[in-house]
This record gives C-alpha cells, sequence and structure tokens, in this order.
C-alpha cells in the first residue's frame, strides 16, 4: 500500500502530483500512476500475495491507493474455469474462461476498476460520483457510491437494456439517459465535468480507475499457477482492459513472478462497432471514429479513448483484432452457456465468437493455453436472446400432461 | 461569422481563465487561426506541426464529432458552437 509516486503522462513524461486529473497539461497525452517498483519489489513476493484476501486486494501493493480500500473489499478473484467442453467444441485443448460475469458485487469486471475509483474518490474528499457508462460501469458506480455513503448522478445513451437501467436505480442514483451514443455521452460528461467538481470515475480519477483492470490481469497469471497465457482475447471498448491486462502481465514479469510474458493478445470487437479491431486489419494506428450500431451496448464506443493504445497492444504482442456479427455474438453466448454453463452478456459472446474465427484463421492454435475474458452477466442484457427461445410448455400438473410435452420435446 | 468556442481546463491559463471565448472564422481551420491571433500559443497546443488536431484532441461543431464533418475545413456559422475536448476520457 502507498507506493504511489505520482502520476506521469504516457506520451511526453511529465510528471504530476496526486490529484484528480486525467490529461497532460501540455501534450493532452494520458496520464498514469507512477509507482514506486523499487520499493513493491522489495514487498512483493509469490508467498506475500498468495497470503492476502480471496479478491483483487491481494494486489493492494500494486494497485494506486494510498490508504486501504474503502469500498468493494470483496471484488475480483473471480474463477478461471478450465472450460473443457468448450474447448472441444471449437477445437482447443488448453481453453481457460476469466470469469468476471460472477464479480461482486454488480457482476461485471467494472467492480475492479469503482471499487478503486471510489475509494480514491473517498482519499480525495469528493462527495459525488459520476460517470459516463454503456451500462456495466452505471451499476457499479451506484453501488460503491452507496456503499461509500456518497452521492452518484450517472448518464448513459438511451435505449440502454432493462437490467442494466434498473440495475442501477435500486441503488439511489440519480441516473440520467442522453439522446445519442455512448461517445455523446462521454463528451457530455467532460464538458461537465468542467463546472461541477465531482469525481467522474473514467474522466479524472481515470488514471486510478483504468489500473483497477490490472487485478484482471494478475488473477489470470496467478490462477494458471504463475504463468502467462499464450493467447488472451479480450473484448475491446475504450480499450483500456486490453492494455492493462498488458500491463500486469509485463509487471508480474518485472517482479519475477512469472517467467517473460509471450502472450499473444488479440482485441474482440463486434462488427458494428469495430473501430479498433478495423484499424488492426488496415494496419493502421489511427481509429477513425464510428457511430456504433450493435446488440452489443456494453462495449459499443466508437470514439475510443485508449484505442490507439489499445491497437498498439494487439500489434506489440503479435496479435490481432478481429469482429463479428450481432447474430455471432447470439449464436456463441448459446453456446458458452451449453458448453460451459456460463451466462454471459453480449461482450462475452464477442469474445467467445472472435476467438471461434481466430482459431478459424490459424491465430490460435489447438495446444496453445488460451485464455477468453469474460466480462459481464448475460442476465442483464436479456434483450440480445429474446427471441432465441420459444415459451415453456405450460401443462396440467399430472403425469399425462408431463409425458405428452416431453416425447414432444424430443421429437424436435 | 462569430462563434462560441469552450476550453478545455489545460488550455485556459492562455485564455485569461476563460472556459468560453469568440472566435471569428467560416471554417474550423479559420477558427483555430483567429483563436491564436486573440491567445497567442493556443493553436500549437491544439494542433501539430502539419496543423491538423492532436491525436488526444477532439473537435466538435454543435455536439458533432468534426471527424464526421470535413474536419478541419468544415464550415461554421454565426451561432455555432465549438467544443475543444481532450480525447482521453471514458471506458475502461
Amino acid at each position: 500500500m502507498g507506493h504511489v509516486k505520482g502520476l506521469i503522462c504516457k506520451e511526453c513524461k511529465r510528471e504530476y502530483a496526486k490529484e484528480p486529473i486525467h490529461v497532460c497539461e501540455f501534450c493532452f497525452g494520458p496520464l498514469e500512476v507512477n509507482y514506486d517498483y523499487e520499493a513493491i519489489k522489495k514487498v512483493v513476493t509469490k508467498k506475500s500475495i498468495e497470503s492476502g484476501p480471496p479478491t483483487m486486494w491481494r494486489y493492494e501493493d500494486l494497485l494506486p491507493l494510498d490508504e486501504p480500500p474503502k469500498v468493494g473489499l470483496h471484488t475480483g478473484f473471480t474463477p478461471l474455469i478450465r472450460a473443457k467442453n468448450l474447448g472441444k467444441a471449437l477445437g482447443l485443448n488448453h481453453l481457460y474462461l476469466k470469469n468476471d460475469s460472477v464479480n461482486h458485487p454488480t457482476f461485471s469486471f467494472k467492480d475492479r476498476v469503482v471499487s478503486v475509483a471510489v475509494s480514491k474518490a473517498l482519499e480525495f474528499g469528493f462527495d459525488t460520483v459520476s460517470c459516463a457508462s454503456t451500462g456495466n460501469l452505471a451499476n457499479s458506480v451506484a453501488a460503491h457510491a452507496a456503499e461509500a455513503g456518497l452521492k452518484s448522478c450517472i448518464l448513459i445513451p438511451d435505449g440502454l437494456e432493462a437490467g442494466k437501467i434498473l440495475g442501477t436505480l435500486v441503488y439511489g442514483t440519480q441516473l440520467i439517459a442522453v439522446k445519442g451514443s455512448y461517445d455523446d455521452v462521454n463528451r457530455l460528461c467532460s464538458e461537465i465535468g468542467a463546472n461541477h467538481d465531482w469525481a467522474f470515475v473514467n474522466i479524472n480519477i481515470r488514471p486510478y480507475y483504468g489500473d483497477g483492470s490490472k487485478s484482471y490481469g494478475y488473477e489470470i497469471a496467478e490462477q494458471l499457477g504463475w504463468k502467462t497465457p499464450d493467447n488472451v482475447v479480450v473484448p475491446v471498448a475504450g480499450s483500456s482492459l486490453i492494455t492493462k491486462i498488458w500491463k500486469a502481465f509485463h509487471e508480474f514479469e518485472m517482479l519475477g513472478l512469472v517467467d517473460k510474458v509471450q502472450t499473444k493478445v488479440f482485441a474482440a470487437q463486434a462488427t458494428g462497432c469495430s473501430p479498433v479491431t478495423t484499424a488492426i486489419k488496415n494496419g493502421s494506428e489511427n481509429i477513425i471514429p464510428v457511430k456504433p450500431n450493435t446488440i452489443a451496448k456494453s462495449i459499443a464506443i466508437g470514439n475510443p479513448a485508449d484505442g490507439y493504445y489499445g491497437i498498439k497492444t494487439a500489434n506489440t504482442s503479435g496479435g490481432y483484432g478481429e469482429d463479428i456479427s450481432d447474430e455471432e455474438i447470439v449464436s456463441a453466448m448459446k453456446l458458452l452457456a451449453e458448453t460451459e454453463g456460463v451466462f454471459t452478456e453480449t461482450a462475452g459472446g464477442v469474445t467467445v465468437g472472435v476467438t471461434q474465427k481466430l482459431i478459424q484463421q490459424g491465430r490460435i492454435k489447438p495446444d496453445e493455453v488460451t485464455v477468453i475474458c469474460i466480462t459481464g452477466n448475460g442476465l442483464k442484457t436479456q434483450e440480445a436472446l429474446a427471441d432465441c427461445f420459444p415459451a415453456p410448455e405450460v401443462i396440467e400438473p399430472n403425469i399425462k400432461g408431463f409425458e405428452e410435452v416431453f416425447a414432444n420435446s424430443l421429437t424436435v | 461569422m462569430a462563434v462560441k468556442v469552450r476550453v478545455p481546463t489545460p488550455l485556459m491559463k492562455l485564455t485569461d481563465n476563460q472556459s468560453e471565448v469568440m472566435a471569428e472564422g467560416a471554417t474550423i481551420s479559420a477558427i483555430l487561426d483567429n483563436l491564436e491571433n486573440q491567445f497567442a500559443g493556443i493553436k500549437e497546443r491544439i494542433c501539430d506541426e502539419n496543423g491538423a488536431p492532436r491525436r488526444f484532441i477532439n473537435i466538435y461543431l454543435n455536439e458533432e464529432d468534426i471527424r464526421f464533418l470535413e474536419g478541419e475545413s468544415t464550415a461554421v456559422k454565426d451561432g455555432d458552437e465549438i467544443s475543444i475536448i481532450p480525447a482521453i476520457a471514458g471506458g475502461a
């Protein structure tokens, strides 16, 4: 705990004090947390981590808080599932799922970033937290604000899934739906931020918040037995998670906790919102923003803040980027549920479906250790599967009724 | 052509601490040149050596990203509003 020296610009390396700021005043590059790795090296070992709590806070020395975490104490250390059935269906012999659809408390990987961000907001002394969200972040910010006893005001694009809306309102927050896409909401939040002294978790708290995602990468490596995988397939929206998994693996390498990282990192998007994978496929390092049109609403960001770095991560690692159609997303969600009993949201359909495509392209090979990131829960995006299944048969409470229906279903 | 331009916090030191300033010009480029005339040094903070907006800056005309319009040559008219916003925000 307390290994943060300050903030540093990812581009021009100018240093800043620990404040709620997120861009370099000079080049507008993103600010990152500047850790005292020498101090961290002295205290972090496999043993120190293994003796920590079964939560993301076992990596507290590598997270950007100055004080012990104040909210989200049970977040993280979600299952890494050995997916033999899905592996068989896809033709992979060593397939794993990192399953944040059961993350605590709001069933997505966002609980990792928000537990850090809201703890940091309390350290800074804010009384209100806010965010621009496609839904999962909204759920998590509202929940953690409630736990922290802070006010919250959350902005989302209109037209989100009912579960994401109710799953925000229930915590007692002001939820505002903005006409337009996530990108409109995000721009508006940046403008609101100029006039309101709030902790916007993914704007002025963003350097700290983003590093909560590193815990997802640390857990993958630790749960694989202190090894990094050959391949990891990551859902891409703003492109932060993909860069943080990469950063986490490399921090573990630097600390001597894993061997040299040789992981290929693959970016997965929905074709209806694929600025990052399109750039990767075109061999470009520049994002051309798009207007999102996909059922994968949680990752529908047409103008990704970290897009440039997402592209660089995939390319530097020797990975790639692929995208799939909405129909393929639904098929992949069903395949995952039917083979592994895991019901993920649309973004998880994206990673499973894209993995399938990467195998067909020969980019992921059968004997490689592959991790698919499952970052959200299917119960929140039920609309995506609304037309997929007939209603259940309704019968009289007797054996005859049952046998009729049961026999019928067998003939299907 | 007078338009309102919203300036991000890091640039307010150059605009006498004003978050909104008025500027004149028929295109986004002309507006940026006009800003430079009023507030020396502001253009090089917004644009690279080729005059294009920097990678980490987004410019919006009436809430629309100018990359969906005609970029820096997008025409502006009286009463329009321009926002200059750091690109790094949002997502996770």
